[in-house]
């Protein structure tokens, strides 16, 4: 790998990281009004008296450094994004956002990465056993059951195992991420219970990005094998095992890379009902009490958080690409 | 001539497409001995690569071999199958391909896809006596050793062409089928390429079919030439006897339609058009662009049978007047 192209995706990634902190600076300061009188006008809806109204305003105007121009405004809000300092949480008062979301992003992360991986996994190969005319031909029929499965949504699919799992046969938790979060240990019996309230969300995402995957790798596999490179490699002599790993699922592989980069933004958003649906305290969770109760601070994060996990995702994916295509860059 | 190393007997393969079968190729026999050169030549849809495919038993459903028998180093391929059929093929007959530019594993370098080769069929070579034969192989197809480090996207067309060789002469198989090798080629580097082919081909001492449209190459190429029409062999004679003196009426009208130097003349084709191998005409498949067809043609289709010393026929009018003049 060259050092201009990584050196290129790493200024690409930052061009990105740049621009969703200037829509996200922007588009707030779009809405009329000022965040402080919002508050303000909440609490004088619920009835509450306010004295001195115009003085907070103007007050928290000179202390929040609204009144300075927009430029400067604009760098310290990029000074402080880029030192992670988020602004208070409105809801979670006096919990700062930063805080508020490093608590929620480990179940995320683990949650979605695992899901994914799994998924992105098995569907690959489920995918190529079934474009693979050796492949026992109860194999080669899964496809139109995956097709269904890839038309479910999560949100649907979440429900329906909620039902079946939780409600009815009741072999998993309703919801949470834990029996109860405060006794949280690395004792095996601890681990056991987070993974078991984690299995069902987790299930529902593997389940519906399964038959994407799992069709995209038939995709990819049914036009490697009508390639000259797959006959000459049977002509060879090689192994059946050798010929479906190295030289026909190897190839097929690299549009599901490139999907994995694409489809990863969808991931992370899909994962947001998904997480409602369970109860489980992951960004996504957070994301849907903030919008809520409008706490434009948090959803601000939120997206800040959301826009750099998929960001540096699909960074490493790139910086990986070449390695497993030669003809990308070298 | 020594005993033949490839001996093909009756061979016919089919392509069932709904319920209509097209007989791809149809009754071919013909007998190839140690080290020689064989040309077939064809228009397209004639069944050359089926039959190269079906000698190889690379040929992919819809094809079908109904018939016949393929004996190599006294083994008939028809009758190989599963692990047998792998490690017989590449160590006792090998493909250089049509398509030389996509033949190749474009995520592989070329040093992994010849060891590859070796790997399947001499389990007890080791890494490093694998890594010597690599090297050597793409020295005797004129490459640099530094080339195995690149990938196949690095090589140019000729360079992939003569990897493609490396690999087929890798195992020292007893055939070597070459599938039009040079057609996607320059005329220079065509010239070059088929000359490492022959090199290399003399040098192990296999026997070559070399598939192919241009008479002009083949006839610099090869021992023997062959003729297909419509799935069947029509002519098969020594390139010298083929050109001088052209037996089957076909393989007449294909040398008159070649252009010359010498003298400037109109160029002619052959008229008509090859019979659709779902609806071939009756009598001989031919007939409907014979200048000089008769009765009989139109009725039953002419046997192949011998015409000389490694030479045979499918035709009446050239066994009719071979029979008068004996």
């Amino acid at each position: 790998m060259s050092w201009s192209y990584a050196l290129r995706r790493i200024g690409m990634f930052v061009a990105v990281v740049f621009l969703a902190i200037t829509i996200n600076f922007i588009v707030p300061r779009m809405a009329p009004g000022d965040p402080t009188a919002a508050v303000l006008e909440q609490l004088l809806s619920r009835g509450q008296q306010v004295e001195g109204a115009a003085d907070i305003v103007a007050n928290y105007r000179a202390r929040f450094g609204l009144d300075d121009p927009i430029l400067l405004q604009y760098g310290r809000y990029v000074w402080n994004t880029l030192h992670f300092d988020l602004g208070y949480s409105i809801s979670y008062f006096p919990q700062k956002v930063e805080s508020a979301l490093l608590q929620a992003l480990p179940w995320t992360l683990a949650l979605l990465l695992t899901a994914t991986a799994i998924a992105f996994t098995l569907g690959s190969i489920l995918g190529a056993l079934i474009a693979w005319p050796r492949s026992p031909r109860m194999v080669r029929n899964l496809a139109p059951v995956l097709m269904v499965l890839s038309a479910i949504p999560y949100y649907l699919l979440a429900l329906i195992l909620l039902y079946v799992f939780a409600v009815w046969t009741k072999f998993f938790p309703l919801g949470g991420a834990a029996s109860s979060q405060s006794a949280l240990t690395f004792s095996f019996a601890s681990t056991i219970d987070v993974i078991r309230h984690a299995f069902l969300p987790a299930l529902s995402i593997v389940l519906a990005g399964l038959g994407f995957w799992a069709l995209g790798m038939r995709g990819a596999m049914i036009n490697v094998l009508g390639e000259d490179y797959l006959t000459l490699a049977e002509a060879k002599g090689l192994r059946p095992h050798r010929i479906f790993f190295a030289y026909a699922m190897r190839n097929a592989m690299l549009p599901q890379v490139t999907s994995l980069a694409i489809a990863l933004g969808t991931v992370a958003s899909g994962s947001v009902l998904v997480e409602v649906a369970f109860n489980y305290p992951g960004i996504g969770y957070v994301l849907y009490n903030a919008l809520r109760s409008s706490d434009y601070f948090l959803i601000q994060g939120v997206a800040f958080f959301l826009v750099l996990t998929v960001a540096v995702a699909v960074l490493l994916l790139e910086l990986a690409y070449p390695l497993i295509d030669p003809r990308i860059e070298r | 001539m020594s005993a033949p190393v490839l001996d093909v007997r009756n061979l016919s393969v089919s392509y069932l497409i709904g319920k209509q079968r097209a007989r791809a190729a149809a009754d071919i026999s013909f007998t190839l001995s140690a080290g020689e050169r064989l040309g077939i030549v064809g228009e397209s849809g004639s069944g050359k690569s089926t039959l190269a495919l079906a000698l190889m038993r690379l040929h992919k459903p819809p094809a079908r071999i109904d018939a016949g028998e393929a004996w190599l180093a006294g083994t008939d391929i028809m009758r190989l199958e599963g692990e047998e059929l792998r490690r017989f093929r590449w160590s006792e007959i090998s493909l250089v391909p049509q398509g030389a530019m996509n033949s190749l594993n474009p995520v592989m370098r070329i040093r992994k896809q010849l060891a590859d080769a070796i790997e399947a069929h001499w389990r007890d070579w080791s890494r490093a006596k694998i890594q010597a034969r690599v090297q050597e192989m793409l020295e005797r197809v004129g490459l640099s050793p530094k080339v195995g480090d690149l990938y196949p996207h690095e090589l140019s067309g000729g360079m992939k062409q003569r990897v493609c060789i490396a690999l087929a002469v890798v195992l020292e198989p007893k055939l070597i089928i070459a599938d039009e090798p040079t057609s996607a080629l320059d005329v220079v580097v065509q010239r070059l390429v088929i000359q490492t082919l022959k090199d290399v081909q003399e040098q192990i001492g296999a026997a070559l079919i070399m598939i192919g449209h241009d008479m002009g190459l083949m006839a610099q190429s090869v021992d023997r030439l062959a003729v297909m029409y419509a799935g069947r062999m029509v002519d098969i004679a020594p390139v010298r006897d083929f050109f001088h003196r052209p037996l089957h009426p076909y393989s007449q009208l294909l040398i008159s339609s070649l252009p010359s130097l010498d003298e400037t003349k109109p160029l002619t084709g052959i008229p008509g058009m090859q019979p659709s191998l779902f609806d071939l005409p009756g009598g001989c498949s031919f007939h409907p662009r014979c200048p000089s067809a008769k009765d009989l043609c139109r009725q039953t289709d002419p046997a192949f049978l011998p015409t000389g010393p490694g030479r045979g026929t499918a035709c009446h009018v050239v066994r009719e007047s071979l029979d008068e003049s004996r």
